[in-house]
C-alpha cells in the first residue's frame, strides 16, 4: 500500500511564512509589477505590458544585447570554476591526512579563505594583482610576462578564476573530506585483498561513496558563481570594457546606475527563473540519486 | 493606497497574483481534504500534486518567456468591442501553457 502523505504540518511553518512575505514575497511581488511598467520616480508608473520582457529576449536590442552577453559570460565562468574546482577540491581531499594531528592543521587551514568576507577576498585580489605594489602583478611582470587585469580581457578573468578558485576549492575539498571519512575500513582491506589499483579504489569505492556529497558541492559552486557579485565588482569592477560584467553587476548597473526599474525587474525576474529551475532540478537529482525504489509489486 | 503606492500595483498584476493564491489556497484544501500519495511518473521522480503545479508554473513561464522570444506579441485579432480590443498572439503560449499543464498534471 502506498503511503499517504499528511500536509498539515505546513500550519507549523505559518510564522516563518510571515517573516518571508516580509523580507521576499512582498518585495518579490513589487518586482513583477515593475517589470510590467515603465517610471521616471515619484511613484509615477507608465503600464508598459510584456515591453520590457520582448526587449530582454531580443539580443538586438540594447537590454536584450547586454543580458544575453552577460549570461553567456556567467555561465561560461560557472563552468570554468566547476571544471577547475570540483577536481582539486578531490584531489586536495584525497591527499589529505587521514588521522592525526596534521588532520586538524590541514582542516584549519583549508576553511581560512572560507572565513574571509567576499569584499575583502576582492579587495586582497585586486591589490595582490596590481603590476606597481601587487607581489603578484609585480612577479608576473618581472618574469616577463605582460601581466595587467584592468586593460587585459585575459588576464582579467585569469585573476577573477583564480580569485574563486583560492577562495572556494577548501568548500569542495572539505565536502569531499566528509565523504571520504564516511567510508569504512573494511572497504580499503577488501579492495588490497583482491589486489585493486589506486585508480580502481578510487572509481569503485571512493568516487561513488562521494557521489552525494559531489552534487551538493556542484549545486552549490554552481549557484553561487552564477550568482557572483563582490568578488569581480571589486576587483575589476566588471572591465576592461564589459568582459568580466556578470548578470548579478550588469543587473545593478540597470537598475541602481541607470534607475530603469522596469529593465532591471524583468531581467531580474528571468535571471530567477534560471536559478530557480536549476536549483530544482539539482534538489530533484540529489534527493532521487542513490534511492532504489523498487517497482511496483503485483499482488501480494 | 499612498503609502503602498511605491509598489506599484495595477489591475493586470493584481489578477494575476490574486488567481496564484486562489489556486495555492485550493491545492491547500485539497492537501487537507484529499490527502494523497506521492507517484512516479513519466520523469522518473516521486511527484505530489504541489510538485506538479510547481513544474506546470516553472513550465508556463518558459512557455511565455520562448514564445515572446521567438514568436512576438504581435494582434492575433481585434475583438469589436469599442475602438476594438486587440488579443496579443501571447493568449496563445496562456493556451499552451493550460494544455501543458493538464498534461504535467496526468503525467508527471
Amino acid at each position: 500500500m502506498d503511503k499517504i502523505v499528511n500536509q498539515k504540518a505546513w500550519f507549523l511553518v505559518l510564522p516563518v511564512f510571515a517573516v518571508v512575505a516580509f523580507s521576499a514575497i512582498l518585495p518579490l511581488m513589487t518586482v513583477v509589477n515593475y517589470s510590467m511598467q515603465d517610471t521616471f520616480g515619484n511613484n509615477q508608473f507608465f503600464w508598459n505590458g510584456v515591453g520590457w520582457f520582448k526587449e530582454l529576449l531580443d539580443p538586438s536590442t540594447d537590454l536584450g544585447g547586454r543580458f544575453l552577453a552577460s549570461l553567456g559570460r556567467n555561465l561560461l565562468f560557472s563552468a570554468i570554476i566547476l571544471a577547475i574546482e570540483v577536481p582539486l577540491g578531490i584531489v586536495v581531499a584525497l591527499s589529505m591526512p587521514r588521522e592525526g594531528w596534521t588532520v586538524a592543521v590541514c582542516l584549519v587551514i583549508l576553511a581560512l579563505p572560507l572565513l574571509i568576507p567576499w569584499n575583502v577576498v576582492g579587495t586582497i585580489w585586486q591589490i595582490f594583482g596590481r603590476p606597481d605594489i601587487g607581489l603578484l602583478g609585480y612577479a608576473l611582470n618581472s618574469l616577463g610576462f605582460d601581466y595587467n587585469y584592468v586593460s587585459n580581457e585575459f588576464d582579467a578573468w585569469a585573476t577573477v578564476i583564480v580569485m574563486d578558485v583560492w577562495h572556494w576549492t577548501s568548500l569542495v575539498a572539505l565536502l569531499c573530506y566528509a565523504g571520504l571519512k564516511s567510508i569504512p575500513d573494511a572497504y580499503y582491506q577488501a579492495a588490497q585483498i583482491d589486489g585493486a589499483s589506486r585508480w580502481a579504489v578510487f572509481k569503485a569505492i571512493q568516487l561513488p561513496k562521494m557521489n552525494r556529497v559531489l552534487l551538493i558541492a556542484v549545486l552549490l559552486r554552481f549557484m553561487d558563481s552564477f550568482m557572483i557579485y563582490t568578488e569581480p565588482f571589486v576587483v575589476t569592477g566588471g572591465g576592461p570594457g564589459n568582459s568580466t560584467t556578470f548578470v548579478s553587476i550588469e543587473l545593478v548597473k540597470i537598475a541602481l546606475g541607470q534607475f530603469d526599474l522596469g529593465k532591471a525587474a524583468a531581467l531580474s525576474l528571468v535571471y530567477n527563473l534560471i536559478i530557480l529551475i536549476v536549483c530544482w532540478v539539482f534538489y530533484t537529482v540529489m534527493t532521487n540519486v542513490g534511492t532504489e525504489r523498487p517497482e511496483k509489486k503485483g499482488a501480494a | 493606497m499612498e503609502n503602498i503606492a511605491w509598489m506599484a500595483w495595477t489591475l493586470p498584476t493584481a489578477i494575476f497574483f490574486v488567481m496564484l493564491a486562489l489556486t495555492l489556497g485550493v491545492m491547500t484544501w485539497l492537501g487537507i481534504a484529499y490527502p494523497e500519495a506521492e507517484r512516479v511518473g513519466i520523469l522518473r521522480i516521486p511527484t505530489t500534486r504541489g510538485d506538479r503545479l510547481f513544474i506546470s508554473l516553472v513550465t508556463a513561464a518558459v512557455i511565455h518567456l520562448l514564445w515572446i522570444a521567438f514568436v512576438g506579441t504581435d494582434p492575433l485579432l481585434t475583438l469589436p468591442i469599442g475602438e476594438g480590443v486587440e488579443i496579443s498572439s501571447l493568449w496563445l503560449a496562456t493556451l499552451i501553457s493550460l494544455v501543458s499543464a493538464v498534461a504535467i498534471f496526468r503525467t508527471v
